[in-house]
């Protein structure tokens, strides 16, 4: 009778510790969950006050009963924030673009043709991958300069358009396609390019839509680079111009348009992860690294 | 200790919602396992036999019905507290430590009263790896061993702490064929040294059969026979568990009994006495066949398979519901292999006969 | 055979073009920048060859500055952004309802721009005559007195870069770390767990050694992430960091090359190399440290 009591004891206390387990872990999660969230609640809150209404808060509040827009229409009117957009857009589709075909000619090159040197340089390649790109800057402001070439989207997007590390993550895909798939196309008399464009390229299209997607979530993002090259705000993208807004622009206290800004610069990456959410987490689980 | 199941079920809710709202891994059991004996849990993948086995464990947590360890209601004590071991069909050796550090990591949970000194779990330890011939890898890493070693360690991690019962899942099914053999053997010779009450899980029946006290046959969640391996064998309660058991498979044909006489494509093959007169489905093991030429039962002749130790006559007939009948016979029998036909006597113990609707076993005097 | 090398060469030339131009021929040339001195822009001349370059970067007190709060950052940040991490990480792991859910939020810092929600953070913990801020009317809730973290005092100004980099960097490590305890034989939990293992003692001995490789892998990008913080900083303080007195070494390396203070880049080049000889040695030393304790 004695051991039946403890049984029922331990029994309680397990089931008592589990379900207070579960409500701390959720109760921890949804405070982080706030934490994250928060911000974004505050810039959309932000951005829909009206500028006095906002200026007359002393006290902030968590609500507004009288949302307007008219802080998005400053914003794109008070500052070229439309071009920013514009050219942020150009600027990540031209880079992801010329990057890719680099980045597959090359991945190809070493994945699938002999030539003397392969392996000295491939290693030589991996040995860049070290590069902080903090290095090299420095040179490369000079080079663009020299050029001729701030102020110009070929300044802008020349630097980026090569990526050590996707060579290799895209080579180590193109290896893992069976040589017969190969040797049957040479057999059939596919040439190389055509055997790429046809076989390759659709057989590793998850890992290029990887690089597409980092690529363009780092271009949106990139800030240090365009800050160096462009002192015309006709060239400036988003990052600049929201730094440009925050020192020059609407006159300083105009925060409620500043968040419209942040909010329309926002949006386009977000809603391209809520739709390719998958995606964009195991590809930047495989090979993401912010900055 | 004697584990005791009452109406035990488990449901899962089911991914699919179309095929019903939930899947019945395990649909009310009741069965008692005897103290000390080693008992084998068959049947097909997927029949919800690992569920038993996390059931018992308390891994999982029954729909309803009761588990009893002696006179102790577990139903709802936390695995952690039922003092079982067990091993995993993929071993669950921990990667990064070292065979020694691998047995001795039940011991060291233990508190309070119970805490053992470095030296005792090493004595402890190293006595449960003598027991299953490990106790030269004891500084190795789980991924130095093979696989028949890796096993041992985990059944010897399972045995360190002296556990009440021993689960084992599918414990062979890793191990190449040679090794099976070999490692089934140890199990039994395990048991029978540490005298823990074992349950082992697995779909091969000759695993099953050969070292077990008493098999436990499921299908779908469903207990079709428990029982002495060669009881199950001899006297198979339905179809299902006639033609799971024996390699090769029980032959089965469509007949009819009439007058107290079995007939199978228009010959009455033999006198099964006390059957009414119905339709029945007929299962005839193997080795129930005997090679006579005045025999009452007249069979296509395919082949002569050797096998070395007996021969294996490959036979066809209309009324056979498997496609090829086979029936085993001595070596030393003469079939002339020019002939279409060949004729068998049977041998009544080996002949069994099941409702065609049921599936039931309808008893005959033989 | 000369044909095909000749065609290898050609698929690789855009790559090796780029990278030649872009990479390899700059990594030389930093080197040639740091070492001569009085480098300048303008007429791209120079008197002399030495370490002055060195030696005037660090005896400059803005750089010093600017490595003492790069330190700073990445002592706390690191560590802390780790162990939180594994904290969500593990929280995750053990819930089955919402889990998507939360994990979908938790990954929404990693895919905004730094710039843009730097903003926010700055409009958060802002005091102005007109506003004492939301962050400080929370403060004034639990009775603590508002200060200004975006110009007051230099731990509130630290706190918040470091709020904001954890805020930033979290994504990556909680995505990391949650699939590497996914990954984590079930199997061995339940083992220990019918070996009525402590949760604690479950933790240490088996789910940490099983994602050691993982967390050593966040730790060493973490410690090359921090150092090379610089965006963060102006998205909270602006792009005058010398002045608020918040600038990071990749801060001190871009002022030194454009803007107000710019035209200097040798002394850029020095900095920079400074920087990478720092990031090396801890990258060194990390890996030296996870060698002796990543098990397999």
């Amino acid at each position: 009778m004695q051991k039946k009591m403890d049984f029922t004891k331990i029994e309680r206390r397990a089931m008592v510790r589990s379900r207070a387990g579960k409500a701390v872990t959720y109760f921890l999660l949804t405070l982080w969950a706030l934490i994250v969230l928060f911000p974004f609640y505050w810039m959309l809150l932000t951005s829909v006050k009206s500028y006095g209404a906002y200026n007359a808060e002393y006290i902030p509040t968590f609500f507004t009963l009288s949302p307007t827009f008219e802080n998005y229409q400053t914003a794109f009117t008070a500052v070229p924030l439309g071009r920013y957009f514009t050219n942020t857009l150009i600027f990540t589709l031209v880079t992801t673009a010329i990057m890719l075909v680099v980045i597959v000619l090359a991945a190809f090159a070493f994945a699938r043709l002999e030539f003397k040197g392969k392996n000295l340089l491939f290693t030589l390649f991996l040995s860049l991958m070290m590069i902080p790109t903090e290095l090299v800057v420095i040179t490369n402001f000079q080079t663009i300069t020299n050029l001729g070439l701030r102020n110009t989207f070929a300044g802008l997007i020349l630097p980026s358009v090569t990526s050590v590390f996707y060579i290799y993550l895209l080579k180590e895909n193109f290896e893992q396609i069976p040589d017969e798939l190969y040797k049957a196309a040479q057999v059939d008399g596919t040439g190389d390019f055509k055997y790429l464009l046809k076989v390759m390229i659709p057989i590793s299209q998850p890992t290029i839509v990887t690089i597409v997607i980092l690529k363009i979530i780092e271009c949106w993002n990139s800030y240090v680079w365009p800050r160096l090259i462009t002192d015309d705000p006709m060239y400036f993208l988003v990052s600049n111009g929201i730094q440009e807004i925050r020192e020059n622009g609407f006159g300083r206290e105009n925060i409620p348009a500043m968040m419209a800004a942040v909010v329309v610069i926002s949006v386009p990456l977000i809603v391209l992860f809520l739709i390719f959410r998958k995606k964009v987490m195991a590809g930047v689980s495989r090979g993401g690294i912010k900055g | 200790m004697k584990i005791r199941l009452e109406q035990l079920t488990k449901k899962f809710p089911n991914r699919n919602k179309k095929q019903g709202e939930f899947v019945i891994a395990v649909n009310n059991f009741n069965f008692e396992i005897p103290d000390g004996k080693l008992i084998g849990l068959l049947g097909p993948s997927g029949c919800g036999k690992s569920t038993a086995l996390n059931l018992i464990s308390g891994l999982e947590k029954p729909t309803e019905g009761k588990i009893f360890f002696g006179d102790d209601d577990v139903t709802n004590l936390p695995p952690e507290n039922r003092g079982v071991g067990m091993v995993f069909q993929n071993y669950a050796l921990y990667p990064h430590l070292t065979v020694q550090q691998n047995i001795m990591f039940p011991l060291q949970n233990l508190k309070g009263k119970d805490k053992l000194s470095k030296e005792e779990m090493q004595r402890r330890a190293l006595e449960a790896a003598k027991l299953v011939q490990i106790d030269m890898l004891m500084e190795r890493k789980p991924s130095e061993l093979s696989g028949g070693q890796q096993q041992r360690v985990a059944i010897a991690r399972a045995l360190v702490k002296m556990p009440r019962v021993l689960l084992l899942d599918e414990p062979l099914s890793n191990l190449d064929a040679r090794l099976r053999l070999q490692t089934r053997e140890e199990i039994r010779r395990i048991q029978k040294a540490t005298k823990i009450t074992t349950i082992f899980v697995t779909h091969d029946q000759d695993e099953a059969m050969s070292i077990s006290d008493m098999i436990v046959v499921m299908k779908d969640g469903v207990v079709h026979q428990i029982g002495k391996p060669q009881e199950v064998y001899d006297h198979p309660t339905n179809l299902f568990v006639a033609t799971f058991l024996g390699t090769p498979s029980i032959n089965v044909f469509r007949g009819r009994v009439q007058d107290g006489q079995l007939a199978i494509g228009g010959e009455n093959v033999l006198s099964v006495p006390g059957v009414p007169n119905r339709d029945v489905i007929c299962a005839i093991r193997p080795e129930g066949f005997l090679l006579d030429e005045k025999g009452p039962f007249t069979l296509g002749l395919e082949r002569m398979e050797v096998m070395g130790r007996d021969t294996s006559v490959v036979c066809t007939h209309e009324d056979g519901v498997s496609e090829v009948i086979r029936a085993i016979v001595r070596t030393d029998s003469v079939v002339d292999e020019e002939k279409e036909t060949v004729r068998f006597t049977l041998i009544p113990s080996k002949v069994h006969l099941f409702d065609p609707e049921t599936e039931e076993d309808l008893p005959f005097m033989a | 055979m000369f044909k095909k090398n000749v065609k290898a060469w050609l698929y690789l030339l855009p790559a090796i073009l780029f990278l030649g131009v872009f990479m390899v021929y700059p990594l030389i040339d930093v080197l040639i920048y740091s070492l001569e001195e009085g480098y300048n822009s303008a007429s791209q001349s120079y008197h002399g060859v030495g370490l002055f370059n060195f030696s005037y970067v660090l005896h400059d007190p803005y750089f010093l500055q600017a490595v003492k709060n790069t330190f700073v950052l990445v002592i706390v940040t690191v560590p802390l952004s780790t162990i939180l991490a594994l904290f969500i990480s593990l929280g995750l792991n053990s819930i089955k309802p919402l889990r998507h859910m939360y994990q979908t939020i938790y990954f929404l810092p990693y895919v905004t721009n730094t710039l843009a929600v730097g903003l926010v953070f700055m409009v958060l913990f802002k005091k102005t005559p007109y506003s004492e801020g939301m962050v400080n009317l929370l403060l004034n809730w639990f009775g603590a007195s508002s200060v200004d973290f975006i110009d007051g005092p230099y731990w509130a100004k630290m706190f918040v870069l470091c709020f904001y980099t954890i805020w930033v960097v979290l994504p990556f490590k909680v995505l990391i770390l949650t699939s590497a305890l996914a990954s984590v034989d079930e199997h061995l939990y339940k083992a220990a767990r019918l070996d009525n293992t402590p949760k604690w003692r479950m933790f240490t001995k088996i789910t940490l050694p099983m994602i050691s490789p993982m967390v050593f892998y966040l730790v060493i990008t973490g410690f090359i992430g921090a150092f090379k913080a610089y965006s963060d900083a102006v998205a909270l303080f602006g792009t005058d960091l010398n002045a608020a007195g918040m600038n990071t070494i990749v801060g001190y390396v871009y002022d030194m090359l454009y803007g107000n203070s710019g035209g200097y880049p040798s002394f850029a080049s020095a900095a920079a190399l400074i920087l990478f000889a720092i990031v090396l040695t801890i990258t060194c030393i990390n890996l030296l440290i996870s060698k002796k304790h990543v098990h397999y």
